[in-house]
């Protein structure tokens, strides 16, 4: 029973604590993270020719089963939810981890919306990875461009998609043809060229991807919804990276004596400090609504997921940008994580729209018009 | 009055007011004696103890309750005016109070009948508030207090008035203090009102001259003070903090209503602003009501103070823009003549009273850089400010 009084227009809130399960989700997850991947291990990773982590997202596919939590159990996956799925995003997030989970959740997202099935349970299963090849700064309530065409109308793709994100290991490719199908290419297959791009984002390298007589299966899908549940998720990975931001700045205040005094002694330092929890727990109020409206299918969906994308990754951001400049000279050292952080933040408040494009959508949603 | 029963859950709560209201007709009973067959009936704050207005329940249930009461038409105790007395100065006398001072004050207080203020802040002590110098000393049968108070809401309604004084000023300045309730209409006890920069007199100064206040009216031990009030602080917070808001309610509300009703005054850059605020608003109402779902799953968070930090920055910021799209308009005033205003909803004034109005929420119930303090000390665990009082008796600091 709910005493809760709403007025017409305020969507029930539900549960935005973490249960039980959630929290021992995470524990799973942050233990084997942080055996597999810590940040110095990212760090030396971006230096190879292997920018994915493929053994750390094996062991999460197929020991914690990380790709198909959202995925029903008839359709070979767990049966969990978006809620899960936004907790794990926030341990991911909180390692910079180098592993395609981002590009799944929108991949799943779109392809629980078709008759894919044995792809999606493969998805689900992570026996193979599939990214949306769009540009990864589109993001929902705008149409996506399409770049890329069925030649004569046929079964054979010509045309570029750039800056796709979680692409450069991915088996299939799921590519809109026009603004309500996708096609679904083998992304090893012929006619398909992928380049991997130096990025800003390290641990999210893009790729460009050039079709030429690709052979591909057509198929009606949902893009708007898959980026709204991307961006909706994507608030959680911003959520758990700006924690990590702050507890490692605390911790280095705390340790670091200038003046003879410890830095997390100067107001000025902890006020920053201060206001910058006072900015997460409201990401997390942000990206738990969001969840939950996505887990729910709720019609808050849209307003939720560009709250918590356009909040989320300012506050990524904030935390990133203040974690180095307090962090003094060390934090600008190639060997400091600090960097690894900020560029990901950076790329964050890009991937699946700006801030600015989530508020843009919000005024037609909210009735706020230019 | 006693009961070994267990407490009443939620049904048996509904049973109880229904049965109430079939024997007491909201329509037709008179509203003090109503609210005071109320509170007899353990249905006035229902998770106090039996025989002071409640039933010992859950303190989740109390918003029920209301609500059915509310439905019936049922009288309203002057929740507004009385909101010191309900919010703060209850649960203090309850949790220090002895059992004839809960009998003697309680009552009337959740009826409505008596409004309470509180005496706290000084001209010399606000953020510092355990260096208030009003002093109490003994004098044969009673406590003689001297000082200045101020900020005080109420003051001029008030019956009765929560206190706090120096009874030792040779002790290090948190040790040397009490905590007393005062007669408002006690001689010496002078109520002026104090003309804020809205023009109007909100608030008080209150002026105590050889106020004699009988040993019966403290609250706490004597030098127990600081303890006692820190709890009644504790209960502001809260009040502040917690609760849940409808969407767009608020100062954002008023702004978006303009914004809607005004094509003539956007531009692209007060739309940046406009859905900037309306993000963050949206993100401390998601923020409140998580806290509350935490404080009900029994893990309080210390998120209260955040919370208030930040709709103090954006009742501020709304304000400022919603003069800022009435241009000319947002220039004049409506009126500066110095009154007495009546507790009102702040949407029903003027954008500039607003934006004049919001300057203060940063600064009472504690200091948005005071909970800055508080969020960095009590949740980040970072040093505390350097104590230039510490070990020094109050008497010796320097002021």
């Amino acid at each position: 029973m709910s005493t809760t009084a709403t007025t017409p227009g305020t969507p029930e809130t539900g549960d935005l604590l973490y249960s039980d399960v959630e929290e021992d989700l995470r524990a799973s997850v942050r233990a084997l993270v942080d055996k597999q991947a810590p940040w110095d291990a990212v760090l030396r990773r971006t230096d190879t020719e292997d920018p994915v982590d493929t053994d750390l997202w094996k062991r999460l596919t197929q020991e914690i089963g990380v790709a198909g939590l959202a995925v029903p159990e008839e359709r070979g996956g767990a049966g969990a939810s978006w809620r899960e799925v936004a907790v794990v995003a926030e341990e991911l997030g909180r390692a910079v981890a180098p592993v395609p989970f981002l590009g799944t959740v929108v991949a799943t997202a779109l392809l629980l919306g078709t008759g894919e099935d044995d792809l999606l349970a493969a998805v689900a299963g992570g026996e193979r990875t599939a990214a949306l090849a769009v540009g990864a700064t589109r993001g929902a309530g705008r149409p996506v461009p399409v770049t890329v065409e069925r030649q004569g109308g046929g079964d054979l793709l010509a045309g570029t998609v750039t800056a796709v994100i979680d692409a450069v290991t991915a088996d299939v490719l799921l590519v809109p043809v026009s603004a309500t199908e996708i096609a679904v290419v083998e992304a090893d297959g012929d006619g398909v060229t992928r380049t991997t791009a130096e990025s800003l984002d390290m641990t999210r390298r893009l790729t460009d991807v050039v079709f030429d007589g690709a052979p591909a299966r057509v198929v009606t899908a949902d893009l708007d919804h898959a980026l709204r549940v991307g961006a909706a998720i994507l608030a959680s990975e911003q959520l758990g990276l700006a924690e990590r931001c702050l507890a490692d700045t605390v911790e280095y205040l705390r340790t670091r004596h200038q003046f003879g005094r410890q830095l997390a002694s100067y107001q000025a330092l902890k006020h920053r400090l201060a206001d910058l929890w006072v900015a997460i727990t409201q990401a997390r109020a942000t990206a738990r609504y969001a969840a939950r409206c996505a887990a729910d299918d709720s019609p808050d969906l849209p307003i939720a997921a560009a709250v918590a994308a356009a909040h989320g990754a300012e506050v990524a951001l904030l935390a990133a940008e203040d974690g180095l400049q307090l962090h003094g000279g060390i934090g600008f050292t190639w060997e400091h994580p600090a960097h690894l952080f900020l560029k990901r933040a950076r790329a964050d408040a890009l991937v699946l729209g700006s801030a600015d494009h989530h508020r843009t959508v919000l005024a037609d949603l909210v009735d706020l018009p230019a | 009055m006693t009961t070994t029963d267990s407490p009443p859950d939620a049904a048996a709560l509904a049973r109880r007011v229904e049965e109430f209201l079939a024997e007491h007709d909201p329509a037709s009973s008179d509203p003090a004696e109503f609210l005071r067959e109320r509170f007899a009936a353990g249905l006035a704050w229902v998770h106090y103890p039996a025989g002071l207005g409640g039933l010992g329940a859950e303190n989740g249930l109390q918003t029920a309750v209301d609500a059915a009461f509310a439905r019936a038409g049922a009288p309203e105790n002057r929740p507004r005016l009385n909101v010191i007395g309900l919010g703060m100065a209850a649960p203090t006398i309850l949790r220090f109070g002895d059992d004839d001072q809960k009998q003697r004050w309680l009552p009337s207080l959740w009826t409505g009948e008596d409004i309470w203020c509180q005496l706290f802040s000084e001209p010399g002590a606000g953020s510092d508030l355990a260096g208030v110098g009003t002093s109490a000393v003994w004098d044969t049968d009673a406590w003689v207090l001297n000082g200045q108070k101020v900020w005080t809401s109420m003051a001029h309604h008030a019956r009765w008035g929560i206190i706090l004084a120096r009874t030792d000023p040779e002790a290090v300045k948190h040790r040397g203090l009490s905590y007393f309730v005062v007669d408002m209409t006690a001689p010496g006890v002078e109520v002026r009102g104090l003309r804020q920069i809205t023009g109007e007199a909100e608030f008080n100064e209150v002026f105590l001259t050889d106020v004699r206040v009988p040993d019966d009216q403290r609250l706490g031990e004597v030098g127990q003070g600081w303890a006692v009030a820190q709890y009644t602080l504790m209960n502001e917070r809260v009040a502040i903090g917690g609760g849940t808001l409808p969407r767009e309610s608020g100062a954002v509300g008023t702004l978006a209503t303009r914004w809607r009703e005004h094509p003539e005054a956007r531009t692209p850059g007060l739309h940046d602003r406009m859905l900037r605020l309306w993000v963050q608003t949206e993100a401390a109402r998601l923020t409140a009501e998580r806290l509350g779902q935490q404080q009900a799953a029994g893990q309080p968070g210390p998120e209260g103070s955040g919370v208030k930090i930040t709709y103090a920055r954006l009742n501020q910021e709304c304000s400022s823009l919603e003069l800022e799209l009435q241009g000319e308009d947002g220039l004049r005033y409506r009126d500066y003549t110095e009154r007495r205003p009546e507790v009102e909803d702040y949407g029903s004034r003027d954008a500039g009273w607003r934006y004049l109005r919001f300057r203060a929420n940063s600064i009472e119930g504690g200091t948005s850089e005071i909970l800055r303090n508080v969020v960095a000390e009590r949740v980040l665990g970072l040093p505390a400010e350097a104590r230039a009082d510490k070990d020094v008796p109050w008497k010796d600091l320097p002021r």
